[in-house]
């Protein structure tokens, strides 16, 4: 169901979802229902900064899309512990995105830093 | 050479005139001694000193704050080795030679090289392991003749040299990391050789412990050192950390490198290791190139490191 919905979602609307990270997201006071459920279903931005993934354990629904963007200026990676995702090396500003579709936990870290590390918890319809 | 057990070598640093200080280590007791002592020592001893120099971290594409041109202090760094009285007879690179481990990165980084006229030996760092192979762009270039990863170890006057890797396959959560199959060869490279040899191992991450959080050190560290703690001289050279730090232990003397491209924060100075946004007017007394010779019959251990100011 959430895929569907942000497949046909205009792809402004998404850029704009993607701007509202997790953690901006979950309370959501001053959003519309539909879009709160958008933005927590189908788009999470994970920020890298100072060499840590923020935030380091991601909450997701099935079918979300997660986007990295590395804000240092040294090049990062996001690698999965298993492989099931990897991205190429991410220069400043540069972004990754991940769409989960089976529920499960998670872990990555940085190829090249590999003290940093991150989890994404996707959890089943 | 000469075999005697006893007989200790030293590795002595001398560096060009007016720059730079001496370090000597006597029974584990770092000190300093001026350029002049170092020279009428040199003297004493009849031979002639050997020496070779250490570059590190050039990250040539680098391009930011607070260096917008890696490539020109590298290039400073060469006209430093070239305005060298006594040459070295070869540079060592301890790796991070490129940004992102682009071909033009490399091409600039060994035409740059190539202008001091010397021999240069590579290790990666993990900013020369972005290709899409992983490494593969760096083992195409430099990897001729090595082992592994590009693991290689060479003898030049009598000292045993190794170039070890700790920069591939890093597992999550740890650090810098040498794996069993480099270290199983290291263990049958040193079976065969004298304790009397003095060893210089040159890696990019640290291989002592400097700082966890920010991934300064290597995990499997104390299996190689174990490894070399019957020689009487183990000098470990790397890069990584942009600055200037030192360590005895035992006979292992640990001796970290200047960049020539942009200085760190001290070890868990501020929130994150990366590029220290110095003032335009200090960058270039924090990058920096090495100079280490050896002397025989001395049992004095000594690096010079001098930075790009004039």
């Amino acid at each position: 169901m959430f895929e569907t919905l942000i497949r046909r979602t205009p792809s402004a609307a998404v850029a704009a979802l993607a701007a509202v990270t997790l953690g901006a997201a979950a309370p959501a006071p001053s959003v519309t229902p539909h879009t709160v459920i958008q933005a927590a279903a189908s788009a999470v931005t994970v920020t890298i900064g100072n060499f840590t993934f923020g935030p380091e354990v991601a909450t997701v629904p099935v079918g979300t899309t997660v986007t990295w963007v590395n804000g240092d200026d040294i090049p990062h990676t996001v690698v999965a512990v298993d492989k099931s995702f990897k991205s190429k090396v991410l220069d400043t500003d540069d972004k990754f995105s991940f769409t989960f579709t089976k529920p499960g936990t998670y872990d990555y870290f940085c190829s090249i830093h590999p003290h940093m590390t991150g989890k994404v918890v996707v959890k089943g319809p | 050479m000469d075999h005697a057990p006893h007989r200790r070598r030293f590795l002595e640093c001398m560096g060009w005139a007016g720059t730079g200080l001496l370090w000597t280590a006597g029974g584990g007791v770092m000190s300093s001694i001026t350029l002049d002592q170092a020279a009428a020592a040199t003297k004493k001893t009849g031979v002639k000193p050997f020496s070779f120099l250490q570059v590190s971290d050039s990250h040539i594409g680098f391009t930011k704050d607070p260096n917008p041109d890696a490539r020109a202090t590298f290039r400073e760094a060469v006209a430093k080795i070239n305005a060298m009285a006594n040459k070295p007879d070869f540079i060592i690179h301890t790796g991070d030679i490129t940004q992102l481990s682009k071909p033009q990165e490399f091409d600039d980084a060994d035409q740059i090289l190539r202008e001091a006229g010397l021999p240069v030996f590579h290790v990666p760092g993990e900013h020369d392991m972005l290709d899409e192979a992983n490494g593969q762009a760096y083992l195409d270039r430099y990897g001729k003749g090595t082992l592994g990863d590009g693991w290689y170890s060479f003898d030049h006057n009598g000292v045993h040299f190794v170039g070890l890797i700790n920069v591939k396959a890093l597992k999550a959560g740890g650090m810098g990391s040498f794996g069993q199959p480099q270290l199983q060869w290291l263990k049958a490279d040193l079976a065969g050789r004298s304790s009397s040899t003095p060893i210089v191992i040159f890696t990019h991450v640290p291989m002592w412990t400097i700082y966890e959080q920010w991934g300064w050190g290597t995990d499997d560290a104390a299996q190689a050192l174990a490894m070399l703690s019957r020689f009487g001289s183990v000098t470990v050279l790397n890069g990584h950390i942009h600055q200037v730090l030192q360590k005895v232990e035992g006979n292992v003397a640990f001796h970290t490198a200047r960049s020539t491209a942009f200085p760190q924060p001290a070890p868990g100075q501020g929130p994150a290791p990366g590029p220290l946004k110095v003032p335009a007017g200090d960058l270039r007394g924090a990058l920096g190139v090495r100079t280490v010779s050896l002397v025989r019959g001395q049992s004095a251990l000594a690096v010079v490191d001098a930075n790009l100011v004039a």
